[in-house]
C-alpha cells in the first residue's frame, strides 16, 4: 500500500526550477531514500512534500487523501511530520519538554480548562510527561530530560528532533539528512533509531548524504539530479547505474570509480 | 506533600505574592502608600499581559496601552453615557479589548518581529487618536471623570480599597498565567517562541495560538486599564499613549521575559523608583535613565531570571 504518493511535482523560485516534475510513490513500513548532489533539490522536495512551500504544479497524496497545498500543521495532523536539516529545536526548553511538545496533537487544548487548571490538565500533563520519557529512552536521551535542549551536543540534539517527531506518532516521517554533523557512533546509532522505527509501522522518508547509511537502511532509493528524478531502485541498482554514478562524480570519476570498482 | 514539593509546586509564587499583599500595608507610614501599592498592582497585571505574550509566546506588541485605554474609558463612558454600573463596565470593557484583540490580531499577528512591533504601535496610536477626537464621547484630550466603584451598593474608592482589589486581581491574574503556563498551551506558547516551523510541523495551529494569547494579554491590560481609571477617578487619552506601552514593555524586560514574578518586579521597579528619586528633583529622569540602563547591562535575561540564575551557582 502506497502512505506517500508525489505526482508531477514542480516549483520554480524566480526562473529557477528547483524541482521540476518528479512523481515518487512510497510503500508503507518502507525506508524511501531521497538523494542526488548539492542543490539537487531534496530539500525543496520535502518542503513541498510537508507543506512548507506549494507546489505550483502536481499533486501530493498522503494516504488515500489529496493534501495537494495543505498546511503543515494540518499535514502533521494527518500523520506526517519531519525533521529538520539545519535543527528546529525549542532550544530554552527542557529535552523532556521538546518531546512533550510533540505530543500537541494527542492533547486536548481547551483553553478555558488549561487557564483553571482543571484535573484533566494535570492527568494530561502526566500522560503527556509519561508518554516523552519512554521516547526519550528510545534515542537514548532518558539521563538528559531535565537538561535545556540548548545545552546538549550537536548528536544529541538530532536524535531528540527525531524523539520528538516521534513523539506525534506519525505514519510517515520524513527526515532531512539526519546525520549531517554526526560522528561514525552517531551515524550507526541513527540506523538502529531508523530500524527500530521502521519496525514500530512509521514509513520512513530520507534524504542524506552519507551513502553508507543510505544504502544499509533504504529498501528504495530515489536520485535527484537538478531538480528532476534521476534514477529509482534498490541500492544495488542505484549503486550500478551509470547515469547516477555520473551525477555524482562527473564523467571522468564515474570512469575511474568503474576502474577501482572493476 | 513535602516541603520540596511545596517549593516547587506551579503555584508556590501565588503563595508568596499573597503573604508579601497581605503584610506590606503593615510597612505604610500613611494612606499615600496605598496609592503607590494599589498603582504596581494595577500595572504589575497589564505587564503579565504583555509578558504572556511578549516573554512566553515571543510575539511584541508596542501597543498594548491601546488596551489599557479601552478597558479605561469603558468604566468613564458606560457610567456617564450608558449609565451602566462599574463593575459590569469593567467587564464589557474587557470584552470589548478581547473582541477587538480578536479582529485586529489575526492580520497582524501574522507579522514578525519589528514589523509586528511597528503594527502594534499603530494599533495602539490610533486607540489614541480615537480617545483624544471623539470628544464627545470622551471628552477629548481633557479627559474625562469616572464615578467610582459600586459593588453590593458599598462604594469602593481611595488608594486602600484599589490596593487590595488591585492586589487580589493580580494573584488572581498570576494564578491564571501559572496555569496556563503549566499546560499544554503553555507548551505550545513556548515552542512556538522558539521554532514556528517546528511548531506548525508537529501540528500547532500557530496563528490560532498567537490569536489566543494575544486576546488573553489584551483582556489583563483591559481590566488593569479599567482600575486605573477608577482609582485616578479621572482619565485622559494619555492613559492609552506610546509611552505607557513603552513603559509595559519595559516592565516586562526589566522584570523579565518569562518571568510571572518578573511582572510584579518590573512595575514595582518603575513605579516605585521615580517617587523615591524626586529627592533629586532634576536630576530624577537623568537616574531613572541610568539605573534602568544599569539592570539592564547586569541582569540582562531581567531582575528576577538573573536572581534566580545567580543563586542558582551559588548553590552549585
Amino acid at each position: 500500500m502506497k502512505v506517500l504518493e508525489v505526482e508531477r511535482l514542480s516549483i520554480a523560485f524566480g526562473g529557477v526550477r528547483a524541482v521540476s516534475d518528479v512523481s515518487l510513490a512510497v510503500s508503507s513500513g518502507l525506508v524511501f531514500s531521497i538523494i542526488g548532489p548539492n542543490g539537487a533539490g531534496k530539500t525543496t522536495l520535502l518542503n513541498l512534500i510537508s507543506g512548507i512551500y506549494a507546489p505550483q504544479d502536481g499533486r501530493v497524496r498522503l494516504g488515500s487523501e489529496d493534501v495537494t497545498g495543505l498546511a503543515p500543521h494540518l499535514l502533521a495532523r494527518r500523520g506526517l511530520s519531519r525533521t529538520f536539516q539545519n535543527l528546529q529545536l525549542f532550544l530554552r526548553m527542557t529535552v523532556l519538554e521538546n518531546v512533550m511538545v510533540g505530543r500537541h496533537r494527542h492533547e486536548s487544548t481547551s483553553i478555558l480548562s488549561n487557564l483553571l487548571h482543571l484535573p484533566s490538565v494535570s492527568r494530561q500533563n502526566l500522560q503527556t510527561r509519561e508518554a516523552a520519557r519512554s521516547g526519550l529512552a528510545r534515542v537514548g536521551l532518558a539521563a538528559k530530560a531535565e537538561r535545556p535542549a540548548g545545552s546538549l551536543a550537536f548528536g544529541d540534539l538530532r536524535r531528540l528532533e527525531i524523539a520528538r517527531a516521534l513523539a506525534s506518532e506519525p505514519k510517515v516521517l520524513l527526515l532531512d539528512e539526519p546525520a549531517a554533523g554526526c560522528n561514525p557512533v552517531e551515524t550507526e546509532e541513527l540506523d538502529g533509531i531508523i530500524r527500530s522505527m521502521v519496525k514500530d509501522g512509521v514509513t520512513v522518508v530520507l534524504v542524506e548524504h552519507d551513502m553508507r547509511l543510505v544504502m544499509n537502511v533504504s529498501d528504495r532509493i530515489h536520485v535527484l539530479a537538478n531538480g528532476r528524478t534521476l534514477a529509482e531502485g534498490t541500492a544495488a541498482e542505484v549503486r550500478s547505474n551509470s547515469a547516477v554514478v555520473e551525477a555524482y562524480l562527473g564523467v571522468h570519476g564515474s570512469e575511474e570509480a568503474a576502474r577501482a570498482f572493476g | 506533600m513535602s516541603m520540596r514539593a511545596l517549593l516547587h509546586h506551579r503555584l508556590a509564587p501565588v503563595a508568596a505574592i499573597a503573604v508579601i499583599l497581605l503584610l506590606l500595608p503593615l510597612l505604610f507610614p500613611s494612606t499615600y502608600y496605598y496609592r503607590i501599592g494599589a498603582l504596581v498592582f494595577i500595572f504589575a497585571l497589564a505587564s503579565l499581559g504583555v509578558n504572556l505574550l511578549m516573554g512566553f509566546a515571543g510575539q511584541v506588541s508596542l501597543g498594548h496601552a491601546g488596551f489599557l485605554g479601552i478597558g479605561a474609558y469603558a468604566v468613564a463612558i458606560g457610567a456617564t453615557h450608558l449609565g451602566a454600573p462599574s463593575w459590569l463596565s469593567i467587564l464589557g470593557g474587557a470584552s470589548l479589548s478581547g473582541l477587538i484583540a480578536f479582529i485586529v490580531g489575526r492580520p497582524i499577528l501574522e507579522l514578525k518581529g519589528h514589523y509586528l512591533a511597528v503594527a502594534t504601535l499603530g494599533f495602539g496610536l490610533l486607540v489614541a487618536i480615537v480617545l483624544t477626537n471623539e470628544a464627545a464621547w470622551t471628552g477629548g484630550p481633557d479627559g474625562m471623570l469616572v464615578p467610582h466603584l459600586v459593588l453590593f451598593g458599598f462604594p469602593l474608592r481611595g488608594s486602600q480599597a484599589w490596593y487590595w482589589i488591585g492586589g487580589i486581581t493580580f494573584v488572581v491574574g498570576m494564578v491564571l498565567a501559572l496555569n496556563l503556563i503549566d499546560s499544554p498551551t503553555g507548551r505550545t506558547l513556548h515552542a512556538i517562541h522558539d521554532s514556528e516551523v517546528a511548531s506548525r510541523m508537529l501540528g500547532i495551529d500557530v496563528a490560532r495560538h498567537k490569536l489566543v494569547i494575544f486576546v488573553i494579554s489584551a483582556i489583563y491590560a483591559s481590566v488593569a486599564g479599567s482600575y486605573l481609571a477608577l482609582l485616578n477617578e479621572l482619565i485622559t487619552p494619555d492613559v492609552s499613549g506610546f509611552l505607557r506601552s513603552i513603559e509595559l514593555v519595559a516592565m516586562v524586560v526589566l522584570g523579565g521575559m518569562g518571568s510571572v514574578i518578573g511582572s510584579l518586579v518590573g512595575a514595582a521597579l518603575l513605579i516605585v523608583l521615580p517617587q523615591i528619586l524626586t529627592i533629586l528633583q532634576e536630576y530624577e529622569q537623568m537616574v531613572l535613565g541610568i539605573v534602568v540602563m544599569g539592570f539592564m547591562i547586569f541582569l540582562r535575561q531581567g531582575i528576577v531570571p538573573g536572581i534566580a540564575a545567580a543563586l542558582g551557582r551559588m548553590r552549585t
